[in-house]
């Protein structure tokens, strides 16, 4: 059983360890296979610019969405629970940029037996930009539930 | 990007909102499938145990292979879907469709064999004019079950198009 964070330690403020990846069509090509994402934008520079991005082709929304569950369940390990994960989409992913999932700790509750935290989070680009705010709720186990 | 209109908003999206779409059912769930989505998502690191190893995952407290809450088991549908009358904006304009973001809730996982049915309907929209002329944003709620009638994720998700 890997146990990674325990409701108990964690404290409001507390961060999540930085996640990253560098993204370019390696990364975009492969999700675009597994979730049939086959948009002109994401595959081709020319329908890139005639979207409205001067550089090209960018990546998708959804794989940086991917990327904050990833970053959140290497965080907790596996026996805890994602419950809630939301973001804006503010800046685009362009070739060959270093996205790092960033969250803090904002928020512990214990409902309906659950210990519930909600974070901030967010995925910066090399150039500090925040791509995409949003927030998160994960369940986790406390240290009387895992004796 | 929209020219000579005036509006996006087509009656086919006034009479759709509030209103839920035709239930979609998805094929089963392969563990390849969740295999292939963990090893895309998680490129070029190694996903976790948790979304490929069976014999690992019996000793969570998940009893076995879960998928990646984002996983989509909608994919790949064996004929392509036209997206409903009331997803499309006003007739003869062309435009470019983007994500503007999503809020998932999360409830049962997505689990190998598992079966999910969809539903969507337009909670909003509005338009205004931005960067790129005109823009439109739509506001859509989707919700999953399980072939349980367990329910399995939310979406509010914002579409913008331009």
């Amino acid at each position: 059983m890997t146990v990674k964070v325990q409701f108990d330690e964690l404290r409001v403020g507390d961060e999540l360890p930085p996640w990253s990846r560098q993204t370019d069509f390696m990364h975009w090509n492969r999700y675009a296979a597994v979730n049939d994402e086959f948009v002109p934008f994401h595959m081709d520079d020319e329908a890139g610019r005639r979207a409205g991005n001067q550089p090209g082709a960018f990546g998708m929304g959804n794989l940086r969405y991917a990327y904050l569950a990833n970053a959140l369940r290497d965080w907790i390990g596996d026996e805890a629970e994602i419950r809630e994960i939301g973001c804006q989409y503010r800046a685009i992913n362009q070739k060959n940029d270093v996205l790092t999932v960033v969250g803090q700790v904002v928020e512990k509750e214990t409902v309906d037996g659950e210990n519930r935290v909600k974070l901030t989070i967010n995925v910066m680009n090399q150039a500090g930009e925040a791509t995409c705010p949003g927030h998160a709720v994960v369940v986790l186990p406390s240290r009387a539930q895992l004796r | 990007m929209a020219t000579g209109v005036d509006t996006l908003i087509s009656p086919a999206m006034q009479d759709a909102k509030g209103k839920w779409g035709e239930p979609r059912v998805s094929p089963p769930i392969g563990v390849s499938d969740i295999r292939k989505w963990a090893i895309a998502t998680y490129w070029p690191e190694t996903p976790p145990q948790i979304y490929w190893d069976e014999a690992y995952a019996k000793t969570t407290k998940w009893g076995g292979i879960i998928a990646p809450p984002d996983f989509n088991p909608f994919a790949w549908p064996v004929r392509r879907q036209t997206p409903p009358a009331s997803a499309q904006p006003v007739a003869g304009v062309r435009l470019t469709n983007m994500n503007g973001g999503q809020t998932d809730t999360f409830g049962a996982p997505m689990r190998p064999g598992d079966v999910v049915t969809a539903r969507t309907r337009l909670q909003d929209f509005n338009e205004r004019q931005g960067r790129f002329g005109l823009m439109l944003y739509a506001y859509s709620e989707t919700e999953w079950t399980n072939q349980k009638g367990e329910f399995v994720r939310r979406r509010i998700s914002t579409s913008i198009r331009y």
